[in-house]
């Protein structure tokens, strides 16, 4: 920056055109089809909707009163607690498992990391409808537990929360497993070394040196499952069968069938806002620009 | 002795839980793929239960106008919206990389927006905006609004592979007579050449996979083949999807051995370049 500014004149003219043509394109997508839908929408929450499901453009708090309504209250908590449910059995099983590969040899981890990208080129419906198929009530599962004579009659597992929360720990596990793998990955070794010799049990030596050391990691991984369980509709939409409604069936039937703008808008910008938290927590001690997001 | 053997015997029982524990979780990374595949050999109309092996649907999707069509569909979108943002993305990472100008800071966060909010949030915005312009839904909205998060993606993944001495290089090829479009071609892109191509295959990827994006920016004329799918779920999805599906994973794994393939020449001939 300072660098930038002792520049004269004529250097900073000569400046100002490739940094027009090269950063312009995507400031002017960014505030076009970023920051003014997402002001549009946090507007759009105080309007009140009319008699035919149209937007009547006058100021109101009906919405956000909607949302406190019973009704509207549990699908809010349902949907934080599964997603808190997701995120942290998706923690508890990402955590070992990227800790195994950040152990390997280079070569070896970015092989197996790669397998486990491979199952995400596969359209994400038709690998929930993969769960679907295995758990019907004359599927696989059912058939294999009257087998073995753990159960006498089906067990109905189509169409509940379980099985929701099933799919979206399949659906958000890499999301956590590549950001520990790469916190877990820059561990040094001797600092390990270091714990053992001073005498530290390994038990000692994870809860006082790995898990600290990792911590960027972990809530990269909780922030990056967390959020998008909060908003993701078709893993409910599939596995729930309709009867499990989360926040983000809500919103999409208020856009759809139901046709209240101003309620989807508000719901909308209470994700905002609970991610708009979350971040604030994050950047108190890591940089966005850290995060592994890809 | 005895003890040092105890402690390595330990620590081969517990290598052998890590292996252990490690094909599990892959198991549950795999097996909806791999019931996805056995599907689309099911003598069935629609998937419910296994009833008997065919391979009549490999033959049968093709003539499924409205599968195929909707593929189509899809690919015309991934291809467009790749090269859309990839193009925006390059020249982003750059500027934001090299350039210091006003606003910069909002720009770079606003970048995370599409990447940290959950989609159905940016999905319902822009089609507020666009419903209040009056804009009709179709293949411009879904384009919009698949670069609107196809291109932070982009430029992270970019961003990542510039050097901060990329610009002493950039100015010796100016000095030595190159005009700014031959610098940018010969100098500049052949070095973020690896950070493109991967951002390439992400755009791809996220383009062609999205639902709830290309569901409530859709329209009622055309639909994706993700948005296709979803709509099916409710009657039940046929097993020429699984066969289309399962074709488009083998493709996608060869783009990709493909793709690391050309990597790997390109790195080569660099370090022969550099040998030289």
């Amino acid at each position: 920056m300072s660098k930038r500014k002792s520049d004269s004149s004529t250097g900073r003219h000569r400046r100002r055109l490739p940094a027009l043509a090269t950063a312009g394109p995507v400031s002017v997508w960014m505030i076009l089809f970023v920051t003014l839908p997402m002001l549009f929408i946090i507007y759009i929450s105080f309007m009140s909707r009319g008699v035919f499901g149209d937007v009547v453009y006058t100021f109101s708090l009906n919405s956000y009163h909607t949302l406190l309504d019973s009704t509207y209250f549990k699908v809010i908590s349902k949907s934080l607690e599964a997603a808190l449910l997701t995120t942290v059995l998706c923690l508890a099983l990402g955590y070992p498992f990227a800790y195994y590969i950040a152990r390997k040899p280079p070569e070896t981890a970015s092989k197996l990391i790669m397998l486990i990208m491979i199952p995400f080129w596969t359209n994400s419906l038709m690998r929930l409808n993969s769960w679907l198929l295995l758990f019907q009530t004359s599927g696989p599962v059912n058939a294999f537990l009257q087998w073995t004579g753990i159960t006498d009659h089906p067990v109905t597992f189509i169409y509940t929360d379980a099985l929701v929360i099933l799919g979206l720990i399949t659906n958000m596990l890499p999301f956590a497993v590549l950001p520990l793998y790469s916190s877990i990955e820059k561990l040094e070794n001797s600092l390990l070394e270091a714990s053992s010799d001073l005498g530290a049990t390994p038990g000692q030596t994870f809860l006082r040196v790995t898990l600290p050391l990792t911590f960027p990691g972990i809530f990269s991984a909780i922030i990056l499952v967390f959020i998008p369980s909060l908003g993701i509709y078709t893993v409910s939409d599939i596995l729930g069968g309709g009867k499990v409604l989360y926040i983000g069936n809500i919103i999409r039937n208020q856009f759809g069938s139901i046709r209240n703008w101003p309620l989807g808008a508000a719901l909308s910008v209470l994700l905002l806002v609970i991610t708009g938290l979350l971040i604030f927590i994050y950047t108190r001690f890591a940089k966005i620009e850290d995060m592994e997001v890809v | 002795m005895a003890a040092h053997s105890a402690v390595q015997k330990r620590k081969r029982n517990v290598s052998i839980l890590g292996e252990v524990y490690a094909i599990l979780v892959y198991a549950i990374l795999y097996i909806p793929v791999v019931v996805m595949m056995i599907f689309s050999f099911n003598n069935q109309r629609y998937n419910y239960y296994w009833s008997g092996f065919t391979t009549q649907w490999y033959a049968k999707l093709f003539s499924n106008s409205t599968l195929i069509g909707s593929l189509w569909y899809s690919l015309i979108i991934a291809v467009l919206s790749t090269v859309i943002s990839v193009l925006i993305g390059t020249l982003g990472a750059l500027g934001l990389k090299r350039y210091e100008f006003r606003g910069k800071r909002f720009i770079n966060n606003m970048l995370y927006v599409p990447i940290i909010v959950p989609e159905i949030v940016l999905a319902v915005a822009l089609l507020i905006i666009f419903m209040r312009l009056g804009l009709s839904l179709g293949l411009g909205s879904i384009l919009i609004g698949h670069c609107t998060f196809c291109i932070p993606y982009a430029v992270v993944t970019i961003r990542g592979r510039i050097s901060g001495d990329g610009d002493s290089l950039e100015e010796a090829s100016m000095d030595l007579g190159a005009n700014r479009l031959q610098t940018f071609l010969r100098v500049t892109l052949p070095s973020i050449m690896p950070g493109v191509m991967s951002a390439t295959f992400l755009s791809f990827t996220l383009s062609i996979d999205d639902v709830i994006m290309s569901n409530l920016l859709a329209g009622a004329k055309n639909s994706t083949l993700p948005v296709l799918i979803l709509s099916m779920n409710k009657s039940g999805v046929t097993p020429d999807v699984n066969a289309l599906t399962t074709l488009m994973i083998l493709v996608i794994v060869a783009g990709m051995l493909l793709n690391s393939g050309i990597r790997a020449l390109i790195k080569k001939r660099s370090s022969r370049a550099e040998a030289l």
